[in-house]
Order: structure tokens, then sequence, then C-alpha cells
């Protein structure tokens, strides 16, 4: 099989049971570089099942998979708790993925607007901070490919929309792909390139507009949310992102 | 100062020394229960030991690090919760150690010395075991020191970001059981877990890296052990508990103490 250099990832055919259950049964997933490819579906549905295959944190019943050599991935997990007897500042978490110096530290989290987190406690973090230094941990890895497991998790509305401007920005500023998993449909719409609707197979998959049209969208997550749904697009004017990445009002 | 109290306060500074870390480790980990596991297999040990003939510490060496490697596989299933595996085995190996030092009809063992510890009957062959054994566990800790920080804080990232997660929990179990096996003669097989736990707990309120808390909770140990032993020298009272005592004691009072800034 040959693949062209932009594909960074190619999942075909991938089947697998537990407890005599199909959690996924012929799924296909391609990535490629500059890509946001969102996974969406219900609870339940296998999203966090099929991102852990693609790590190689599990191992399918069976199916393809195709990683790009040498490719370098940055995992966000989804929840990350750090227990309050662990005495950890978050440039020492920021060391602990990739030996950096504290110059690279810094520039990571000014990246994600979290500069002045880089003494804090771990422990101590917000949601919306423990995201970004967490995004900021994935970036120390100079990821070809970033892989997010519901990034916007425990963050409020507003944090959330911001987060995604983050990451379509950070697509931007260093053309890796991106696969993000989430549950929630009108903040993620408007930072995706390509939709991936599962629910143990693939239900449809296409560009945000389109998807949302489609009838087993609709099925999926009901009418009343397909018909309402509208393209979030978020205005940060009136909004302020300090420097600790806490949003504040003006 | 008399010899036996000597080689029961270097014997008592070198466990500290040990227990610091691995106690750190152990709480970060939540492993507490992991740790009396292996302690309560001791008697298999001894009397592994007395059957064949070799030194006791190094029979509970050797079932330590078997119960190790079976805990180790153990804990892949899904079965069982594996505070329910750990009982188990915990349970299960006390008593069958027990049963096997009643059938040995020869062998007359002071039950007290091993649950309790011994420490003021520290021979030369026991400081042996203690420097040298310390010296082993310790640097196989510090080999595997920054992997298991990335495992502590969470497996899977850990594992994506390239660490061998099975080896390095693999190794850790089996530096923790070479740990328990050998500071049972200072605390026995009831009290070797508090020596691990509490002086690393005592350090966590002042303690802003893993390293210092890790240190700390060794030098802790150490005023343990010499608080332990004056103790049980000034009112005749069982070493083992005494030093037991003398850390539970600094830990209230550890927490009783104005808090620093948030670390």
């Amino acid at each position: 099989m040959s693949f062209d250099a932009q594909i960074l990832l190619d999942v075909s055919a991938v089947h697998l049971k537990m407890r005599g259950r199909d959690i996924l049964s012929d799924v296909h997933l391609r990535i490629s570089s500059g890509e946001i490819v969102t996974l969406i579906g219900p609870n339940g549905a296998g999203k966090t099942t099929l991102l852990r295959i693609v790590l190689g944190l599990l191992s399918c019943d069976s199916g393809h998979l195709y990683q790009r050599a040498g490719l370098r991935i940055g995992y966000m997990p989804q929840r990350l708790q750090v227990d309050q007897t662990f005495p950890l500042s978050v440039q020492r978490f920021l060391g602990l993925g990739a030996r950096v110096t504290t110059h690279e530290a810094r520039g990571a989290l000014e990246e994600v607007g979290g500069a002045r987190l880089l003494d804090s406690p771990v422990h101590a973090l917000s949601g919306g901070e423990l995201q970004r230094v967490l995004l900021a941990r994935a970036l120390l890895r100079r990821p070809d490919l970033l892989v997010l497991d519901e990034p916007v998790q425990g963050v409020d509305v507003h944090g959330q929309a911001e987060l995604y401007e983050l990451i379509t920005r950070i697509r931007d500023l260093r053309g890796c792909g991106v696969l993000m998993v989430s549950h929630d449909l009108h903040l993620v719409m408007a930072s995706t390139d390509r939709v991936v609707c599962l629910n143990h197979h693939i239900c449809c998959t296409g560009a945000p507009e389109v998807v949302t049209l489609a009838p087993e969208f609709v099925e999926l997550f009901g009418p009343v949310v397909g018909h309402n749904l509208a393209i979030y697009t978020h205005n940060l004017a009136h909004r302020h992102l300090d420097d600790a990445g806490r949003t504040k009002e003006i | 100062m008399d010899d036996f109290l000597l080689r029961a306060l270097m014997g008592g500074f070198g466990v500290a020394l040990i227990a610091g870390p691995f106690g750190s480790f152990i709480v970060w980990r939540r492993l507490a229960y992991f740790g009396d596991t292996l302690a309560h297999s001791a008697f298999l040990g001894i009397t592994l030991g007395f059957l064949l003939e070799i030194n006791l510490t190094l029979g509970v060496l050797l079932v330590c690090q078997l119960l190790a490697v079976l805990l180790f596989f153990g804990q892949r299933q899904r079965q069982l919760g594996s505070d329910t595996l750990l009982g188990i085995f915990s349970h299960g190996s006390l008593s069958l150690g027990l049963v096997c030092l009643a059938f040995m009809d020869d062998v007359r063992v002071d039950l007290f010395s091993y649950l309790f510890g011994d420490v003021l009957a520290m021979g030369r062959i026991d400081l042996y075991w203690i420097y040298g054994g310390g010296l082993v566990a310790l640097s196989g800790l510090l080999w595997l020191w920054r992997p298991l920080l990335a495992i502590c804080i969470h497996e899977d990232l850990a594992r994506v970001e390239g660490v061998a997660v099975d080896r390095v929990n693999l190794g850790f179990l089996a530096l923790v059981a070479l740990a328990v096996a050998i500071m049972m003669k200072v605390a026995g097989l009831l009290l070797v877990t508090s020596l691990l736990i509490i002086p690393a707990a005592t350090a966590r309120r002042f303690a802003p890296t893993p390293e210092i808390m890790a240190l700390l909770a060794s030098l802790i140990g150490c005023l343990c052990v010499v608080g332990g032993l004056w103790g049980s020298w000034q009112w005749d009272t069982p070493a083992g508990p005494s030093i037991v005592l003398c850390a539970t004691l600094l830990f209230l009072l550890s927490i009783l103490m104005p808090r620093r800034r948030s670390a």
C-alpha cells in the first residue's frame, strides 16, 4: 500500500468486540497534515476506544493501521487528576513528556496563552488552565499529529470556544493534523474541517455543514438539535484573555 | 553508647533512608495496601528460609519478589478489583506462612519480633543487608525515577510519549519488594508500610518538588528512628512500635503547623 506523504494516519476496516458486543465495526479514518478531524457521537459510541486504537494503546480484533513513518503524536488525555499529595509544578510537568528547557516550556505555555502558569502547582490549576497546560505538553513534542480527547472538558462555554480557536490557530501555525473527540456539537463545528459521526460504526462523515444535514446525523442527535444547529462563531471583542489564560469580562 | 544501640541506630537510619523515596511513590500511587501485602507474605519467606537453611532475609526477599511478579500479572485481569486481589494475596500468604511455621516442629520463632520488628537485635549481617540491599534498591529507583513520575501522572500519556510502562512498573514493584524485605528487621511485617507512608505523608506539606519530598521523608524517618529508640530506651517500650508512634506524632504535629505557601 502506498500513501502520499500528506497522510499522517489511516485506519481502515477496524473491528473490535468487547464482552460479545460490537464496540467498533468497519471503521475507517484518515487524517492528513493540516486537517482538523472531529469525532462526534453519543456517550459510549466508541469514540475514546477508537482514539486508543489510533494511539496504539489498544489493539483491535481486525483492521489495518497505517502511520506515516516517524510520525510524532502529541496526546492530550481526557482527564488528568494530579493528586494533592504530588508536589509538581507546571514546569516539571511539561518536562516529563520530553526533556525541555525553561525557555521551551515558557514558549509552549505562551503559545497556549498560559505563560503565567509556569511555576504553579499542577493540582491547583482550574479546568481551563489544566487543558492549556496539557496542550502545551503535547506541543512540546513537536507533533505532526495532535490527538485530543475531549479537549474542552470541564471548561465553561466561553472558555470552550476560546480553546477551539486556539486549536485552530495552532493548526494554522504549525500545519499539524488534529484528531479530536467531542460530544458537544455547536462549538466544535466552527473549528473543524471534517466531522466523523460515530456510533459503533461510522454514521456519516464530511464537512460540518454537510454532516449536520445528513439524515443519519439528525437521527442520532435528534431533529431538534439538527434543526437548530447554528455554526457558532465566537466573537472575542467583548472579552479579554489575560496572560494566565483566565478569561475575564471587561 | 552500647554496641547494640549503635547498630540499631545504624540499621534504623538505613531503613529510613530507603523508606523516604519509596514511601513517596507509595503515597503518590496509592500503593499502601500493596506494601502491606508484600509485608504479610514475610512468614512464608521465613519458613522458606528455615526449610532451605538460608538467611531468613533472603527467604523473605525471594517470596516478596515472587509475590510482586504475581501481583503484577494479577492486576492485569479485570475480573476482580485490585484491592480484592491484594486482600486475597495478603491474608492468604500470611495464613499460609503461619500454618507452615506451625508444621515445623523443631522451629520456634518469636512471633512478636517478626510482627513488630526487632531493631535492638540488629546484627552485623542485618546491617549488610540494609546497606547493600538499600544501595541496590535506591540506585534502581533513581534509574526509573523520571519514567515513574510520568506514569504517576498519567499512564496512557506516558505510554504514548514512549515510556515502557509495563517494564517500568514491573521493575518498580520488584524494587518495592526488595525495600520491604530489608525493612522487615526494623519494623516487622505489620509496621513496614507505616514506616514507608507516614514520613512521606508528613513531608508532603513542606515539599515543593517530588525530589525534596523524597529526601525530606528520609530525614523525617531518621528523626523518628532517633525519637523511637530514645523512647524505647527511656521507658523500656518495644522499639519498632516506638519508632512508628514517633512518626505518627510527628505527622500530627505537622498538621497543626501553619501551612506554607501552597505548592
